[in-house]
């Protein structure tokens, strides 16, 4: 057919697919716990880390089964990788310039 | 972009390029993430440079509408993206119902954020307001880009309600149907990149305390 088919040809059955987001679901609600309640200790300098760092790991749980980058071509994969890690060297370089001098 | 709706599935002849499509969508995202990433950027910088008037100003914010709101767009991306696979599997009523119910979680969103906002212009902060004028400059700071970037994030969700609302009707005249959903997954590409979004505001204005 047409390659629309293209996203979820992993070999899947739909009934797995659902499992899998109900899954990554959880695993999103179980992070956010996580991070609200590592906001309640002081963890000092290391708070903001910790909240980003969690929040990344949330941000890629949703783009690679959500956001279907999983079962996407590559090429997908390497766009998004090129975008993430561009914005990710402004960020960094300003976190340290600003954080750690 | 004009489909018809009776075209036999597997019909080569009809003009389609679903890779391109989502290829296309992408590209729209990246230039929504260098948007949003310019105020990240400025928000790190400003953080550091007052640093205790932005932890002081966060106390300010309620954590638990944080975390509501955020349950509530964690659930709306796992909605939105079962109704592509239920469409898949050509239960249509299904996939409208999962596409309403994103549409109710959007709404509960924004009104969670209208009485969050609301409380504050109660309490004399708002942009610009005399309350918040006399106070430090971190904490205006902070404020500014409290109501500039959850604001332009509200806005990305009104966007995208909209959208969505398209896709239920779409849905309903088979104009989005099981063997053309690439519709369906852009707007689902776009409601993601939103909650992308709000995954990092949540923990920077509500959780650095």
């Amino acid at each position: 057919m047409d390659e629309s088919q293209n996203t979820l040809s992993t070999g899947r059955s739909p009934a797995m697919t659902y499992g899998r987001y109900l899954l990554v679901w959880i695993g999103l609600v179980a992070l956010t716990s996580l991070t609200v309640a590592l906001a309640g200790i002081h963890l000092g300098r290391w708070v903001i880390l910790t909240a980003l760092t969690i929040a990344s790991i949330k941000s890629t749980m949703v783009l690679f089964t959500f956001m279907h980058l999983r079962s996407e071509d590559r090429t997908f994969r390497v766009f998004v990788l090129v975008a993430v890690v561009t914005l990710g060297i402004f960020i960094v370089l300003t976190f340290f310039d600003y954080a750690f001098y | 972009m004009n489909l018809q709706p009776l075209v036999v599935p597997g019909d080569s002849h009809a003009h389609r390029d679903d890779i391109g499509s989502r290829m296309g969508m992408w590209l729209f995202l990246f230039t929504e993430l260098i948007l949003f990433g310019g105020m990240f950027i400025l928000y790190a910088v400003y953080r550091f440079s007052h640093f205790q008037e932005f932890q002081l100003a966060a106390k300010q914010l309620d954590t638990t509408v944080g975390t509501v709101n955020t349950l509530i767009l964690l659930t709306s991306s796992l909605t939105v993206a079962l109704s592509i696979v239920a469409l898949r599997e050509g239960r249509k009523g299904f996939s409208k119902a999962l596409v309403a119910m994103t549409l109710v979680l959007a709404l509960a969103f924004l009104m969670n954020k209208y009485f969050e906002w609301n409380h504050k212009f109660d309490a004399g902060i708002y942009p610009g307001s005399p309350d918040l004028l006399s106070q430090p400059d971190g904490v205006i700071l902070y404020f500014g880009l409290y109501f500039v970037m959850t604001g332009l994030h509200a806005l990305h969700v009104i966007i995208g309600a909209g959208v969505l609302g398209y896709m239920y009707w779409a849905i309903g005249q088979g104009i989005v149907r099981p063997d053309a959903t690439v519709r369906l997954e852009a707007g689902g590409l776009y409601w993601h990149l939103v909650d992308i979004i709000w995954i990092f505001l949540f923990p920077l204005f509500y959780l650095l305390q």
